[in-house]
């Protein structure tokens, strides 16, 4: 690579004949044109990113001109239904976002309390205990769970995870939702489990094998050495792969759409039927939409907070598994 | 410092069990900690074993309950198709007419609108077109008795199906014991029947349950995955060539990279803002059209794309580069002459992975509208349409009892696909794929 970098591309024709100058400055172009479409194509990601700030900011700045930032990053009330006339009650709509990022958060940390258990140990089982062969099927089978569509999910939770977990429920007197935070928070964990688990199981992989030895030497079990040694040596990393899984919890979209609820709760309980950032997003933008109204504008707003949030949930995550990966190379 | 506490108090612990019998130790010391060990172990396997657990549920249940929508009932009825229908004008015939008068003769003690309305509800109310097409295909039944088919009505369907709980009241159920006695001696007299249903391949969206198909859908999903396809791999496999084989490497090409490793962690759903901000209301492109459905998953799929091929491109070994300007080729004639055509098997590979996601995206296709119901099969990329993940959405959302099994078999067919997808990925790499 270094020494492909170092080398000139168009010297040696100098000195071979007329013909071959002309055709090497003709290259020289050719070459031009090619480096300029390459970096053009390498700044269209660049332009992606750009033009979701842009757009987002743009859209936001027009609704923080309606609503105050403050209402709405600190209101805890969210209906943005505006009345058709102008004397009806309620005209101006609600934009506070706490009840929607209360509800967002819930549904992940469920979500993440599902995944975090069932990835980590899959995980550790696959890196120190599983055989060759038995990893070379399990880790795949576990990777398909990430290759499903999050619309299945979303069904399957609409369709037998919440009627599943109200009639368990019922059958013990708690009137569990058929909306609940629960639903959806269990099934988006069901999805973040490959996730987790391959992240871990880099970071666990990384643990150099001296300090193992190290432990087995002092006459640790393997289940001690794992507890005692590789955990606490991968905390790090496993702290960075639970902070990307939360991200992508946090920004799923399909699964909360169509198992969780519309209605804006400002409240803990993980039976009853919260809302989310996202599901507010699509609520707001399908259907008939004015680009003038405050409830379309809103979106865009929910749009940046989602955005902001998950950039700054990945920046740290990459973060703190680079510097933990630096540290055992 | 907790650590060296924890050791302590082992330690002292340690010494207290010196100080009993040496036999106890050695019966009780290894047999506790190798309990403790088997248990980790299994506490491992349980993690396993509820997850694959949780993907054979789902698929299970899912196949389940779409295997019936590849199958629908008909009911064949002696239809007397009028003389005075007009082969030139053929939609001028009541056919719904013609077909509720062939089921009534069926039933000829059944008086009263309500109930002849429950009777004739048992059709599909599209069987007039099924009448009016077998007559337009076949005009010298003008004026005769003809056997036709029609689709039976979805919740007869259901019923045909066992998919009605007769124990409830009827009240609770969508078929009446009337209907239920109906459906009985049609049975007898050997009316009903179930078909493999082709309509659910070839046909479009409908409010109907027994009416409606995925094509639309499939056609819709293929346009956009085609426009993703034709944007997103030549952009990013050479934005990878430039980064992997020309970038300077300095801030500018970090910058790149590290927008990105964030790009990929965007949720998909502020692609889909995106579409909707730029695509639709600036530069005014086409709502709801695979056009622009393909263009945001374009730029979803872009850094699994740039990634993979950065991978593949880094594999292709720098002798290879070596050989190359030492013939005295240039820089940008090394590059396409020699190192991408050795990486194109990679970059496939990992655009055909990216276009799997893409398939299975729905968040940023509701954005840009392509949610609308639309029956037609989409012709082009410009004509409204729908993909198959969101006609999955619209019919999970459907109340109809009919369209359960269709979503659980829309589900199937999309699963196929992404396996398919997956599997041409897999058989690519292990065929082209060079060892160094």
């Amino acid at each position: 690579m270094t020494l492909a970098t170092e080398t000139p591309p168009v010297t040696m024709a100098k000195d071979a004949g007329p013909s071959i100058v002309r055709s090497s400055s003709r290259a020289v172009v050719f070459d031009r044109l090619v480096r300029t479409v390459l970096i053009a194509c390498s700044l269209v990601a660049v332009l992606t990113t750009i033009g979701i700030v842009a757009s987002l900011l743009f859209e936001s700045l027009r609704f923080f001109q309606r609503i105050p930032i403050t209402d709405f990053l600190f209101g805890l009330q969210w209906s943005p239904q505006t009345a058709l006339r102008a004397d009806q009650v309620g005209s101006s709509g609600a934009f506070g976002a706490v009840p929607l990022i209360t509800g967002t958060l819930l549904i992940s940390a469920i979500a993440l309390t599902v995944a975090a258990p069932l990835g980590l140990l899959s995980a550790v089982y696959l890196a120190e205990y599983a055989s060759e062969k038995a990893r070379g099927i399990i880790k795949p089978l576990i990777e398909l769970l990430a290759g499903i569509p999050t619309v299945v999910y979303g069904f399957f939770a609409a369709l037998i995870v919440a009627p599943m977990l109200r009639g368990g429920g019922d059958s013990v007197g708690f009137d569990i939702s058929s909306e609940s935070a629960l639903a959806a928070g269990v099934t988006m964990g069901i999805m973040i489990i490959p996730l987790v688990s391959s992240l871990s199981d880099d970071v666990i992989n990384a643990v150099p094998r001296s300090l193992r030895e190290a432990s087995y030497g002092l006459g640790a079990t393997q289940s001690e050495t794992i507890r005692q040694v590789v955990l606490p040596a991968a905390i790090p990393g496993i702290a960075g792969s639970m902070l990307l899984a939360a991200s992508r919890a946090i920004g799923e979209t399909m699964i909360v759409v169509m198992a969780a609820g519309l209605a804006a709760n400002l409240t803990a309980n993980p039976f009853e039927a919260v809302t989310t950032v996202t599901v507010q997003i699509v609520t707001l933008l399908t259907g008939d939409q004015e680009f003038d109204s405050a409830k379309t504008l809103s979106a865009f707003a929910l749009g940046l907070l989602l955005f902001v949030i998950t950039l700054v949930l990945n920046v740290i995550a990459l973060k703190i598994v680079e510097h933990y990966k630096e540290q055992y190379d | 410092m907790a650590d060296r506490v924890q050791i302590a108090a082992k330690a002292a612990e340690l010494d207290t069990l010196t100080s009993s019998p040496a036999s106890d130790i050695i019966r009780q010391g290894p047999t506790k900690r190798s309990k403790a060990e088997t248990r980790f172990k299994l506490y491992g396997l349980i993690a396993i074993i509820i997850s694959l657990g949780f993907l054979a549920v789902m698929v299970t249940s899912i196949v389940v309950r779409g295997t019936g929508a590849f199958t629908q009932s008909f009911i064949t009825l002696e239809m007397e198709i009028p003389a005075d229908v007009d082969p030139e004008n053929i939609n001028a015939t009541n056919w719904r007419g013609v077909m509720n008068r062939s089921l009534r003769a069926q039933f000829p003690d059944v008086k009263g609108r309500s109930d002849r309305r429950s009777l004739t509800r048992m059709l599909s109310s599209t069987g007039e077109f099924t009448v009016r097409d077998a007559v337009a295909a076949d005009p010298s039944l003008i004026g005769m008795t003809a056997n036709i088919s029609v689709r039976a009505s979805s919740d007869i369907d259901m019923l045909i199906k066992g998919n009605v709980d007769l124990n409830l009241p009827q009240g609770q159920r969508r078929v009446s014991d009337q209907q239920v006695a109906w459906l009985e001696q049609l049975r007898d007299a050997g009316a009903v029947e179930t078909r493999f249903n082709e309509k659910f391949f070839t046909g479009g969206d409908s409010r109907e349950p027994e009416q409606a198909g995925i094509w639309g859908a499939v056609v819709g999903s293929f346009l956009s995955l085609l426009v993703c396809f034709a944007l997103s791999f030549p952009l990013g496999t050479m934005a990878a060539v430039y980064l992997e084989e020309f970038a300077p490497k300095g801030r500018i090409s970090q910058i790149i990279e590290v927008n990105i490793n964030n790009l990929a962690a965007v949720p998909s759903i502020v692609f889909g803002l995106l579409g909707l901000a730029i695509f639709l209301n600036f530069f005014e492109l086409p709502r709801s059209t695979p056009l622009v459905g393909g263009m945001v998953l374009a730029l979803m799929t872009l850094p699994t794309i740039i990634i993979a091929s950065r991978a593949s491109l880094r594999a292709v070994p720098p002798s290879i580069r070596e050989a190359a300007y030492g013939l005295g080729a240039s820089k940008v004639q090394t590059t396409f002459h020699h190192v991408v055509p050795l990486a194109i098997p990679g970059m496939l590979t990992g655009s055909i992975i990216g276009m799997a996601q893409a398939l299975g995206e729905t968040a940023p296709l509701l954005m840009i509208g392509m949610v609308a119901f639309i029956v037609d099969i989409p012709q082009g990329i410009t004509d409204a349409a729908t993909a198959l993940p969101v006609q999955i959405f619209l019919w999970a959302d459907a109340p109809d009892r009919g369209f359960l099994e269709k979503t659980s078999a829309a589900i199937m067919v999309l699963l196929g696909f992404l396996i398919i997808m997956n599997l041409v990925a897999i058989i690519l790499r292990k065929k082209l794929e060079v060892r160094w």
